[in-house]
């Protein structure tokens, strides 16, 4: 780990340079016809002229206006700290103004992603232990689900995402909960039952068949062998799951008008046309999912040592 | 009551038969894997046009798969029209420029190993989070028509592919890499003759991620502003006019389309990795 710290911090801060510099021509476009309606002198003078001119030779003709495009209110590309700053005014700023459960705040809604993603993640893993279960014990279980289990994932789910909400609404569930924890289970089970399968039959033959030496009856050798062999392999997936259901969420909210929720401040975000509150929404996304999965490899290492599994 | 009644006796005839069909001798034969998960899926459609009928759901909440069926003949012009726009246009071309660019750009990161330590940490984490989220950004960016959607795909797919192969090109052993040495072959015999095929199963591993990833980008961006056809697009309308029974011919022709690109990404794997001990027996 601190071996590639500082090849990682290079990388970002490449990253962040690169993205600091694209910002001018992503934004010179923009720049000019601001300055064109405030009146001043730009180089091809109409939006027409300027539309068949290429950003560099945009930039070039006008060096003046090149650094009033990291100063957009509505830029087509925010400069980096212009998303910090919009982030920081979202969480930070109202938790400090005491108002961290406002409308506007970024917390706020993703604490609303967090619990969707929370119950889908619950649902999948239970839906996936349980198929995992009986494909491991049933043979016709594992010929009849496998092959839709890995069908099911091709499907993509956006599109029977607003059908889930239709149908939910009017089965009588209120609150677009809980379509999207559907949606985040239908994603999120899939990797738990994959692990599952690999984690169950890990046990050696040996293992088994000296369980049943010790006259072991299905169910002792399942919580005796079977489950504790199979805990390394359900945590690899849980934190692919768990990703996966944070995706669930946020796909849950865009194609549906929810008002509440990360995916939401994205939605309104492009619907009001205010880039920054999508940046900033995308980040909150980003940290949240490194929240959960790193939370969850801390659980993993945790119970794997009580376990007596990893030194 | 009738069509419960029919439905419960299809469901406990498949199940014997299935249970059957399940028996250690018959579950080798090959005919036998295909027929029992076909039996499975029918059961549940069975069931399912059976509590539609027996409940008499309205048409707007959950049509029946017959009606579905019905309107999927009905309407293939549309359903082809829209296929090609997201299917082929957005997706299919957002996946191979995505792919390509992944391939790449690992290949050049491999070459040095300081980059390749930052860079995987970097691409793990991002392969995991919400990219969909871009999607109106690079709509606002690419228009409305299907260079948007390539454009999500391509960030989508990006970074799973890039993780995969960076992870591939480290697999061969320095005994390997010492024969090629023997040979005198130098960094472009090495990579094209043996470091690229040793890489090829997690390369074929990260197509497999993408191929389900491609399809979900190019729709989602139709959700921020399509041209007047896509799937997306046809969804999105569908459930405001209340044309359920067209949203789900639109489903199964995402589900058939998500599962041929699948299923295609991994035939092509079975016959370029045939060596890989994963594809044999």
């Amino acid at each position: 780990m601190t071996k590639t710290m500082p090849a990682v911090i290079a990388v970002l801060f490449g990253l962040l340079c690169f993205w600091f510099l694209a910002v001018a021509p992503m934004n010179i476009r923009v720049a000019l016809d601001q300055a064109d309606r405030a009146g001043a002198e730009v180089m091809p003078a109409t939006a027409v002229a300027r539309r068949d001119t290429s950003v560099w030779r945009l930039m070039s003709d006008n060096r003046a206006y090149v650094r009033d495009g990291y100063y957009l209110d509505r830029p087509r590309l925010p400069t980096p700290l212009q998303v910090g700053r919009e982030f920081w005014k979202t969480t930070g700023a109202m938790v400090l103004k005491g108002r961290t459960w406002s409308k506007r705040s970024l917390i706020f809604h993703g604490w609303v992603t967090l619990q969707s993603t929370l119950w889908g993640f619950l649902l999948g893993t239970a839906i996936g232990i349980t198929a995992a279960v009986a494909i491991v014990y049933a043979r016709v279980a594992e010929m009849a689900i496998m092959p839709w289990a890995v069908i099911s994932q091709a499907v993509p789910i956006v599109a029977l995402a607003p059908m889930i909400i239709v149908l939910t609404s009017q089965v009588g569930i209120d609150g677009r909960g809980f379509p999207k924890a559907v949606i985040s289970a239908y994603l999120s089970f899939f990797p738990v039952l994959v692990g599952m399968v690999k984690g169950l039959r890990s046990p050696a033959v040996e293992q088994l068949d000296l369980l049943k030496t010790y006259n072991a009856q299905g169910f002792q050798s399942f919580m005796k062998l079977r489950l504790p062999a199979s805990i390394p392999y359900l945590f690899t997936s849980l934190k692919v799951a768990i990703a996966a259901a944070l995706v669930g969420a946020i796909v849950g909210e865009l194609p549906t008008g929810a008002i509440r929720g990360l995916g939401a401040r994205i939605l309104i975000g492009d619907q009001f046309g205010t880039p920054l509150a999508i940046w900033s929404a995308l980040f909150a996304a980003a940290i949240l999912a490194g929240v959960l999965v790193t939370l969850l490899d801390g659980i993993q290492r945790l119970v794997l040592r009580r376990m007596g599994m990893q030194a | 009551m009738i069509w419960l009644m029919a439905a419960f006796l299809f469901w406990l005839g498949a199940m014997a038969l299935n249970l059957r069909l399940a028996h250690p001798k018959l579950a080798q034969k090959r005919w036998a894997k295909v027929v029992v998960p076909l039996l499975f899926g029918l059961t549940i459609i069975v069931i399912w046009e059976a509590l539609v009928r027996a409940f008499d759901v309205s048409a707007a909440i959950l049509p029946a798969p017959s009606a579905v069926a019905v309107t999927f003949f009905n309407s293939t012009d549309l359903l082809w029209q829209d296929f090609t726009q997201t299917v082929l246009k957005g997706a299919l071309r957002g996946y191979i420029i995505g792919a390509v660019a992944a391939i790449i750009t690992a290949v050049l990161i491999d070459r040095s190993p300081f980059l390749t330590q930052g860079l995987l940490p970097i691409g793990n984490f991002v392969a995991a989070l919400p990219i969909v989220g871009v999607a109106p950004i690079l709509v606002s960016w690419f228009g409305f028509d299907w260079h948007s959607k390539a454009a999500v795909v391509v960030v989508m797919v990006f970074f799973p592919i890039l993780v995969n192969t960076v992870q591939g090109l480290r697999e061969t052993d320095a005994m390997q890499r010492d024969l090629m040495k023997t040979y005198a072959a130098g960094y472009l015999p090495t990579l094209l003759k043996l470091r690229l095929p040793a890489a090829l199963p997690f390369i074929f591993n990260g197509l497999k991620i993408a191929a389900t990833l491609a399809l979900i980008g190019a729709i989602v961006a139709e959700y921020f502003g399509s041209p007047t056809r896509g799937m997306g697009f046809r969804i999105s309308t569908g459930v405001g006019s209340l044309s359920i029974d067209l949203v789900w011919a639109e489903i199964v022709v995402a589900a058939l389309a998500g599962t041929a690109f699948y299923g295609g990404v991994a035939w092509i794997e079975k016959k370029v990795t045939f060596w890989h001990p994963s594809q044999r027996g």
